[in-house]
Parts: structure tokens; C-alpha cells; sequence
């Protein structure tokens, strides 16, 4: 009878394949390395994705240390400071995960657990820390207005630092214009938010205030944005469509609208990734309480969310290097 | 498991310091932008960028070859999941980068400033 069956009988073993290791890796283990294969090239196909818009337009991408600079419940701008703590929490989460699987090799339950709460507790701090990022960048910091040829104008004062719309514009809003909602009895008409200023107001301010000049998109030989002299700055307001406040899908005050585009898709679906993680992490926490794998007589499950999660980490290293610094 | 598994938290530990310096190295040098490196030109970006490039290669070896544990796979398997999608991928960034400043040639001067 044994030599007519392929596959084990043994219950135990209908999870690993029958217990067949190719290459000395087990079912599972190996399922997880090819999903992880899978997943870091639509990885490279979204950052390559990026790659390619970027060059496409080389000489007016955001720079990015100018777009992120601010760190939670401190005032001023440090540029980078806050994402490169979030990295370091992502490696400190990572580093838990190998203790818990090296745990799970010896055998000691507790000290799994532990790890693995550790892990869970600083992916949440992880995942928060980019909510709070997101929330930054939609909400903005300064302010712009776009032009009818599509290109975003910002505002900096005599020494070329760049300031916010509520820095210099004092005028009165002239045009009467209030945002339509239901308690004024525009219960039929529904409209987006509308900017704090009027496009008016703002042009009225530039030339009461001779300090203020404009900037555009375009980066200079130096790798800076180029500052327009008054009269330049004049003739591109007069062009203004739209007083822009934050970035989202459609309008981005730091610049290019795609920019954002893929800031929210690709740290977004990282983001996903870390929540998943997460939620597999509980679920194999709470059964190393319960002793399931203490009772199976090994902590390999343990090892397969840690690839999951290390992956997670490593996506995060190249989303860093690609979104932030480079 | 098919490998012997020994407990190697220092290693783990020397690890989490090489990550750390290297981010450090990475944020410092990010905020710093010294002109030497950040306006010069090497294949088309510049040396900073280079170095950024290389280190973050750097950490992504030590988090698949420690964390990972890929270096108690057998050889044959570690290639195969390594060398796959490293081919792929550098073929798709050629491709892609490739087009992406054929792009802007192209539509770049057309547009004004």
C-alpha cells in the first residue's frame, strides 16, 4: 500500500505538501518566497512607473527635502528628520521579528510572544506615523496658486525662503465669496472646499508687498527653483486660475500634480502591505498564546510572517531612498 | 528546517547598528547635500544620488541576507529567488528610465517657462 500512495496520509502533513522540502524549504515557506518575488516586482513596476514620470520631467520635479520638513507636535521645518525616524521604527520592528523567530527556534513561548508584540506595537507607531505624514501633505504648509498653462507659482520673501499665502496677503476677500452649504439654504448645490483666498486678493497683495517674489516650478542649474523678479512674477499671476491649499489627486501646491499622484499610491500601498502585516501578526501572536505551534512542535509560522514582514521593511528602504532622498 | 539554526542575537543586533548608521549616513548627507557631490554628474544623476542608490542596496542585502535568513537557504534556491526578479527588474528600470528621458527630450522644449 505504501508504495502506491504519493502523497502522506499523515493529516499532519497535508498543509506542507505532503511533506516533500525541494530544496531543503518547505511548502509554505516557499509559497511565501515566491509571493514576496511577486510582490517586490509590482513593487519596481510602480517605483520604475515613478522613475520614468520623474525624468519625464526632470527639470520641474518637487524637491523633496522642501516638501517634507515637518516633524509631529514641533514647530519649524526639518526636512527628513521625521521620515528617517519612521525608517529607524520600521528596522527596530524587523529586528523584534528576528528575535521572535529566533525564539520560536528555541522553543520558549513567552519570549515569542513578546516579540511579536513588540513587532505589532511598532508597526502601528509605523503605520500612524504615516497617516500623520499623509495628513500634512494634504492639508499643505504654504499655499500656491496655478496658472492657466498648469504650472504651480509659490511665494518667498527678500531671502529667497519660501512663505505661506497668510504670510503676506492682508487685503480684504472683495468677492463676497462663501462656501455653499446646506445651513444657507444651498441644501441642492454641492461644491469642493474653496480656497481661503481669493485669486484677487492675492494679486492685490504681491504688489502691496515688494518683498515677496514669485517661484516656479522650474529647477535651476543649481538644483534650486527659480525665483522670478517682480515684474516676471506680475506678468505669471496675472495668469492665475487657482488659489491652491495642500495636494491632492487633481492640485499639488509643492508642484507637480503626478507627484502627489504617486506619493499616495505608492506609500499608500505600502501602506496596505503594513497593515496586512500587522493583522497577520495578531492572528499568529494570538496563537502562539494559545500554544498552537507549541503544541505542533515547531514555530515555522513564525518564520513565514517574519519573511512577510522583513519584506515590508525592505520596500520601505527603496520607497525611502526614492520618494525622499534621491 | 533543513539547516541547522543557531542563536545569533549579537548578530542580529550588529546588524540593527549597520541599518542605523547607514540611514544616518543616508538622512545626514540628504539634509547636508554637499555641492561636491550633489551638482556633479555621473551617468546621468548625480554622485549623491549614486551613494544613496548603493547604500540602500546595502541595507537591502543585510535585511534579505540576515533578516531574512536567505543565507541558510540552499544556494540554488536563494539564486533563484535573488537573481530573478534583480534581472527583471534591472531590465524594466533600463527600459523605463530610458523612455522616461526620451520623453523629455522630446516634449521638454516645448514647454514654457
Amino acid at each position: 500500500m505504501k508504495s502506491n500512495s504519493a502523497v502522506s496520509s499523515n493529516k499532519k502533513e497535508t498543509w506542507s505538501g505532503g511533506g516533500v522540502k525541494p530544496f531543503g524549504a518547505s511548502y509554505g515557506k516557499m509559497m511565501m518566497w515566491f509571493f514576496i518575488v511577486s510582490d517586490a516586482l509590482t513593487f519596481s513596476g510602480f517605483l520604475a512607473a515613478y522613475g520614468l514620470t520623474r525624468f519625464k520631467f526632470i527639470d520641474s520635479w518637487p524637491i523633496a527635502d522642501e516638501v517634507f520638513t515637518h516633524v509631529p507636535f514641533v514647530h519649524g521645518e526639518y526636512p527628513m528628520i521625521y521620515v528617517a525616524i519612521m525608517t529607524f521604527i520600521l528596522i527596530v520592528s524587523s529586528v523584534t521579528m528576528v528575535l521572535a523567530v529566533d525564539a520560536g527556534h528555541k522553543m520558549q513561548k513567552n519570549k515569542v510572544a513578546w516579540y511579536m508584540f513588540a513587532t505589532i506595537i511598532f508597526g502601528i507607531i509605523f503605520v500612524g506615523s504615516q497617516a500623520w505624514e499623509w495628513n500634512t501633505f494634504i492639508k499643505g504648509s504654504y499655499g500656491a496658486v496655478k496658472t492657466t498653462e498648469g504650472k504651480i507659482l509659490q511665494f518667498v520673501n527678500e531671502d529667497g525662503k519660501q512663505i505661506a499665502l497668510a504670510d503676506f496677503v492682508t487685503t480684504e476677500r472683495l468677492d463676497g465669496r462663501e462656501q455653499h452649504t446646506k445651513k444657507n439654504g444651498l441644501w441642492f448645490v454641492e461644491e469642493p472646499t474653496i480656497a481661503t483666498y481669493s485669486i484677487d486678493q492675492i494679486i492685490t497683495s504681491y504688489n502691496e508687498h515688494p518683498e515677496v517674489q514669485v517661484r516656479t516650478e522650474l529647477i535651476t542649474d543649481q538644483k534650486k527653483k527659480t525665483i522670478l523678479s517682480r515684474e516676471e512674477g506680475s506678468a505669471q499671476l496675472a495668469k492665475t486660475k487657482l488659489v491652491v491649499e495642500g495636494a491632492n489627486l487633481e492640485v499639488n501646491e509643492y508642484g507637480n500634480t503626478i507627484f502627489a499622484d504617486f506619493f499616495f499610491f505608492i506609500t499608500g500601498f505600502h501602506g496596505f502591505h503594513v497593515i496586512t502585516g500587522i493583522l497577520i501578526n495578531i492572528i499568529i501572536f494570538f496563537n502562539v498564546i494559545i500554544g498552537t505551534y507549541e503544541k505542533r512542535g515547531h514555530y515555522e509560522m513564525v518564520e513565514k510572517v517574519g519573511l512577510y514582514w522583513h519584506f515590508v521593511d525592505l520596500v520601505w528602504v527603496f520607497v525611502f531612498t526614492f520618494f525622499y532622498l534621491v | 528546517m533543513g539547516h541547522a539554526h543557531e542563536s545569533n542575537t549579537k548578530k542580529i543586533w550588529i546588524v540593527l547598528i549597520i541599518l542605523t548608521v547607514i540611514t544616518g549616513v543616508e538622512v545626514w548627507l540628504g539634509i547636508l547635500k554637499p555641492d561636491s557631490l550633489h551638482l556633479s554628474n555621473f551617468l546621468g544623476t548625480s554622485w549623491l544620488n549614486w551613494i544613496f542608490i548603493i547604500l540602500t542596496l546595502v541595507k537591502a542585502y543585510f535585511i534579505a541576507w540576515s533578516f531574512m535568513h536567505l543565507e541558510g537557504e540552499k544556494t540554488l534556491f536563494r539564486r533563484a529567488i535573488v537573481w530573478t526578479p534583480i534581472f527583471l527588474i534591472c531590465f524594466l528600470v533600463t527600459l523605463l528610465l530610458t523612455e522616461g528621458g526620451y520623453i523629455y527630450d522630446t516634449l521638454g522644449p516645448l514647454v514654457k517657462w
